[in-house]
């Protein structure tokens, strides 16, 4: 991989993320089954590259108030993960941990809920990694997650700028997934650093 | 009919009165606006990292603090405006998350700041007004009739710089 061919992803390295997002998606669904004991479906995951204005649009607006949680990675690979979702996604899970009727999310985060959606996307996290690690045999840390409740333009500014520092496009994967007859929706960024990636196409025999 | 113009990530654009001009949801990233007292044309630019020369992929110069602003007011030149009577009002820069161990990463909304006050320096415009870091996000418009800068953040009261 040519260090300035770093504007696109090509396809063979496209499917390679594909493949480690459909594992992770899997691993996603069997674990918050177990965190929200609940059975939990999750469709096929969406997944796109995009420019940077388009993922404000597909979350739904640069304004629209999100949940970020972020987590950075250290370890055979280096970067960051971050996981989203809306407030009315995020009141699902919480709801459904608590064992309470649902209820919408108004004003500013409890220290409990924001411990519980940290956890949340600490697991889908995990999830990701873990496909990772099946697939290419690296080991990775991922950080203590930090949240945040802010605006999705905000918020997306840091992967972006991630992003921004070798391309001007973005992964983004989108899951929709029902518990609960709810619906709850949730993306997903894996930010590996330009190294990283070098390294997980390698150990996959894409590059020598 | 007067409308509100949007400059995007790695974006910059020209307003004009009675034209309002916006970026929406600033975190790390910088919107910087120039304008001239004299004039009812001014510009933004939203930045996303502080400096081209040490990125490999330079083909959008708006992302970067040195080469956006640079753009930002050379086309503020084409339109008639001059240079030495320009003047900025910036905002954004936040620290979105903070995570121990992260290292610098997490630190970039201060350096984007730090990087766009340098290159405003080096051309000697004047930043009249700026609402920069902490840990929120940012929506920003200014309007070049009255060259107020109105930034808007979840939570808090609109205000004025």
């Amino acid at each position: 991989m040519e260090e300035n061919q770093m504007n696109e992803f090509s396809d063979m390295e496209f499917d390679v993320l594909k493949e480690i997002s459909n594992i992770g998606t899997g691993n996603a669904a069997t674990a918050i089954s177990q965190m929200l004991d609940s059975r939990v479906d999750i469709e096929v995951p969406i997944i796109k590259v995009m420019k940077f204005d388009e993922m404000s649009e597909v979350v739904g607006g640069a304004e629209k108030e999100v949940i970020g949680i972020l987590v950075t990675l250290e370890g055979d690979i280096d970067g960051m993960m971050m996981f989203m979702t809306d407030k009315y996604s995020a009141a699902v899970v919480i709801n459904r941990i608590m064992g309470m009727e649902f209820s919408e999310l108004t004003g500013a985060l409890s220290e409990m809920q924001v411990s519980m959606l940290t956890e949340f996307g600490n697991i889908i996290a995990g999830s990701y990694l873990s496909a990772i690690a099946k697939l290419t045999g690296l080991g990775i840390v991922p950080s203590v997650p930090d949240l945040s409740d802010d605006m999705a333009g905000a918020i997306l500014s840091v992967p972006a700028i991630e992003f921004g520092k070798v391309s001007d496009r973005v992964l983004l994967i989108q899951s929709v997934f029902d518990t609960d007859n709810k619906r709850a929706e949730g993306f997903f960024i894996l930010i590996p650093t330009r190294k990283a990636y070098k390294k997980i196409f390698e150990k996959l025999g894409l590059i020598s | 009919m007067e409308k509100v113009i949007r400059v995007g990530m790695a974006d910059l654009n020209i307003c004009k009165a009675p034209d309002r001009i916006t970026t929406l949801g600033l975190g790390s990233c910088i919107g910087l606006v120039l304008f001239d007292v004299n004039s009812t044309t001014c510009g933004m630019v939203h930045v996303m990292l502080p400096d081209s020369s040490i990125m490999r992929n330079t083909s959008n110069p708006a992302k970067f603090a040195d080469t956006g602003v640079k753009l930002l007011v050379e086309q503020l030149e084409r339109e008639g405006l001059r240079r030495s009577k320009l003047c900025a009002k910036m905002a954004g820069g936040a620290k979105m998350f903070s995570i121990r161990g992260s290292g610098d990463v997490l630190n970039i909304g201060e350096r984007n700041a730090e990087a766009v006050k340098n290159i405003l320096d080096e051309m000697r415009i004047p930043i009249i007004a700026s609402d920069c870091g902490g840990t929120y996000g940012r929506t920003i418009e200014f309007d070049p009739v009255t060259y107020r800068l109105l930034i808007r953040s979840i939570g808090k009261a609109d205000k004025y710089i």
